[in-house]
């Protein structure tokens, strides 16, 4: 009734081709936007912010990078934590060897450098594909993770392997308080996760879906498919390496080579496949499984008012974690972006469904 | 289902963003209490958490608290994983706790960078970052008792001592967990190696250590002289069983104070006899004074944290100790602002100022466990001391002396690496001749 979209007319090309297309999605999304720029920020707690919506929101970053390439461009990947690893260190390094560049700057550097990296890595894609190329990428992921626990030079010869970073300022703005990282954040994932929406539907996306789909089938279109999947797997790893590079600064402020081992990879991988494989949305909706269910989980007891030893709580929160992503996986195996757009349907004929 | 699901996420929403932020009361002071009872270094944490929370319990139950205030406390478990420890820290944070004990250098080295912003303390009893021992660079980090490169000073003085004073042209293994809790003792053993002249060979294993036939295959090509194992968790266990494996002997193995327990050797069993071990100043002692207040004061009002037969362990002596020391800091502040329910900052001005005499130690019914311990604003360890205990097969014995730390080499060190944190993390450190 009030999700429909009778008498919008679309008028020109342009009209046709914005970002969403039905009025009541821009007022949601414009919605959406000012709660989380104004109201969350005024209202969440530190505790909110800091343990929840900032790794919620830079790995939803993470999910979007690694979902470019696995589920836009079907290339399957290992090695999204050692990606990561490289925009971290990129960015420890360049912030501490050139003290003149300002974080942003920082950023988009080591988003160049991961990038760099992983089309070196992406390079095997072009002759091998499924599970051989995920073998391949797991080789990156313990190659990355060896090098910055070996190579003193990475870490500035910092005896136990962990680096620490200083507090960000940018033109005069400190990043020290909870609310500011948060806003910060919101910024950088709100403008990156419109830049792939918009890479996936244009002919850079079009090339890569074509790949996924049928590779041969695509060559024969005319898809160049060495082009098509080193874009991806460069487009992919620089938004890894951003997220790597915001989750050492603005999240953890310190960190070792352990902090982006093979189980951060499986758990990116893990919520684009939970989250929605091909959908910018599906990398939020996954993150934030992934990110708050567990802890809620935990939580849960004392929410409650239930006196449980920690050790109980704690296995009760992997054993009902396990089952919900099998819960998740056999009721919708597209993810949750799909259950989305299934409800958005729904909601379409509502109240009166045919 | 769509319904179902929605409901399920606006509950989860609901109770996230209302939260349970209960501050506590004026009257309470609240200590937070990280531990992992699961996992690949549950055997560890247990016995480390249930001797923390016992003591608290006696200091509530014996003298009604500290200073007349009640001590709380809430137990968070984080599985030995730095993001969530880090996230158990932010939740337990919004109770106001006077002192944290993060029990993982991971998580200590991340609090490290917030602790000063929130002003609370953290409490490293024998272990976290070794420089951190410089009060002036690290103002809130407190690693009490001794650092890793003192561990490492004092293991090479004792196997020094068992060659006659000489290590020239020997081998050292070290086999460490791979992660900022293994590397810690690195520079000082590179640096020994140098002027003592034994090849220090370094033997990684990966988190969480159950696999580490690759690492005992090379020491059993390499024959070092002695193996030094810097372990947590599952890894201590699993390598004793792989020494014996390739036939090394356990006398020659000594493991840091972290892989130093009952946890470590009984898995081996009879195997692990004649392997020795640091110890944090205690060792296992059950029958002290502070045992018979806890098993009388908790233990027989049902009120203990885990088994009675665990009173007196190598790790619960230990977590009994990390509780005393938060306690005793307490005091100490409330000596100077008064006995009531202290803050994170005065708490770090008594853990500054801790002054643990001999007479404090009878009295606490410590004797024989403990060497007094004096910290001060440069020096925040406060005592650089240990013994070897060695493992016979059903129980830990002391067969060495009292060894201390060289302070002055190792002050250099501290000193160096501690500027250049400073350095890069642009701070400047405190001059300690201004602080009162």
């Amino acid at each position: 009734m009030i999700y429909r979209e009778n008498g919008q007319f679309k008028t020109s090309y342009r009209a046709d081709q914005q970002f969403f297309p039905i009025r009541q999605d821009r007022l949601f999304m414009l919605g959406l936007l000012v709660v989380a720029a104004v109201i969350v920020p005024l209202t969440a707690s530190e505790y909110l912010l800091n343990a929840i919506l900032i790794p919620w929101l830079i790995l939803s970053l993470a999910a979007i990078g690694l979902n470019i390439l696995v589920g836009y461009c079907g290339q399957i990947s290992l090695g999204a934590g050692g990606i990561m690893a490289v925009g971290a260190y990129a960015a420890y390094n360049i912030f501490l060897r050139v003290p003149v560049l300002s974080f942003p700057v920082v950023l988009i550097l080591s988003g160049c450098a991961a990038a760099a990296v992983g089309m070196v890595f992406g390079i095997p894609s072009l002759r091998i594909r499924g599970l051989y190329l995920a073998i391949a990428t797991l080789a990156a992921q313990f190659f990355i993770d060896w090098l910055f626990s070996r190579v003193g030079w990475f870490t500035n010869g910092q005896p136990s392997g962990s680096v620490s970073t200083p507090t960000i300022e940018i033109l005069g703005w400190s990043l020290a308080s909870a609310e500011s990282r948060y806003l910060f954040l919101l910024a950088v994932v709100g403008l990156l996760a419109a830049c792939a929406k918009n890479l996936a539907r244009g002919h850079i996306g079009r090339a890569w879906m074509a790949t996924r789909d049928m590779d041969v089938a695509a060559e024969v279109i005319g898809i160049r498919l060495v082009h098509a999947k080193l874009t991806a797997f460069g487009v992919s790893s620089s938004y890894l390496g951003v997220a790597g590079a915001l989750w050492g600064f603005l999240h953890l402020g310190s960190w070792e080579p352990l902090a982006f081992d093979i189980t951060l990879a499986l758990a990116i991988l893990f919520m684009i496949i939970i989250g929605g494989l091909g959908s910018v949305l599906g990398g939020f909706l996954g993150a934030g499984f992934f990110v708050a269910l567990p802890i809620f989980l935990n939580r849960l007891p004392v929410l409650l008012g239930v006196e449980w030893s920690t050790a109980t709580v704690a296995h009760l929160e992997q054993m009902i974690f396990g089952g919900l992503i099998i819960f998740f996986l056999i009721v919708e195996p597209h993810g949750l972006a799909r259950l989305w757009s299934i409800g958005k349907e729904k909601l379409r004929l509502w109240p009166f469904p045919h | 289902m769509t319904s179902t699901t929605r409901l399920v996420g606006a509950t989860a929403l609901v109770a996230l963003l209302s939260g349970t932020a209960t501050i506590a009361a004026a009257e309470e002071m609240f200590v937070p209490v990280l531990t992992y009872r699961t996992g690949a270094y549950a055997p560890n944490g247990i016995p480390f958490t249930d001797g923390f929370v016992d003591y608290l319990k006696l200091v509530n139950a014996r003298d009604g608290g500290v200073g007349g205030i009640k001590l709380v406390w809430e137990e968070c478990e984080f599985g030995y994983a730095t993001d969530r420890g880090v996230e158990c820290y932010e939740r337990l944070k919004r109770r106001r706790p006077v002192a944290v004990n993060p029990l993982s250098t991971g998580v200590t080295f991340a609090l490290t960078e917030k602790a000063p912003g929130d002003k609370i303390p953290l409490f490293t009893t024998g272990y976290g970052r070794s420089d951190s021992a410089d009060g002036r660079v690290f103002a809130w980090n407190f690693p009490l008792l001794g650092t890793y490169w003192d561990a490492a000073d004092i293991l090479l003085q004792h196997v020094a001592k068992k060659e006659g004073g000489n290590l020239k042209g020997k081998k050292i293994a070290l086999v460490y967990h791979d992660s900022p809790y293994g590397k810690e003792p690195i520079p000082v053993l590179d640096e020994r190696a140098r002027s003592m002249g034994y090849e220090l060979i370094k033997l990684p294993v990966t988190h969480p250590g159950v696999e580490q036939k690759a690492t005992w295959l090379q020491i059993r090509q390499g024959r070092p002289d002695y193996v030094f194992l810097w372990g947590w968790g599952v890894m201590n266990s699993a390598a004793i069983k792989e020494a014996v494996a390739v036939g090394y002997p356990r006398s020659k193995m000594y493991g840091v104070w972290w892989a130093a327990a009952e946890p470590d050797v009984i898995p081996a069993g009879q195997t692990a006899a004649g392997f020795n071990g640091l110890t944090l100043q205690a060792g296992a002692e059950k029958n002290s004074a502070v045992h018979k207040a806890i098993l009388v004061n908790v233990h027989d009002k049902k009120a203990g944290t885990g088994k009675r037969e665990g009173v007196g362990t190598v790790l619960y002596n230990r977590g009994v100790i990390s509780a005393m020391l938060v306690v005793e800091a307490i005091r100490a502040a409330q000596g100077k602002f008064g006995k009531k329910a202290m803050t994170g900052e005065q708490v770090r001005w008594g853990a500054e100022h801790l002054n643990i005499d001999a007479a404090r130690i009878k009295a606490m019914g410590f004797e024989g466990m403990l060497q007094p311990i004096k910290t001060s604003c440069a020096d925040h360890v406060g005592a650089q001391r240990s013994r070897i205990h060695t493992w016979d097969g059903k129980q830990w014995s002391y067969t060495s002396d009292w060894y201390s730390a060289d302070r002055n080499s190792l002050r250099k060190l501290v000193e160096s690496s501690a500027n250049k944190y400073a350095a890069e993390k642009r701070v400047q450190p405190r001059d300690c001749s201004k602080e009162k």
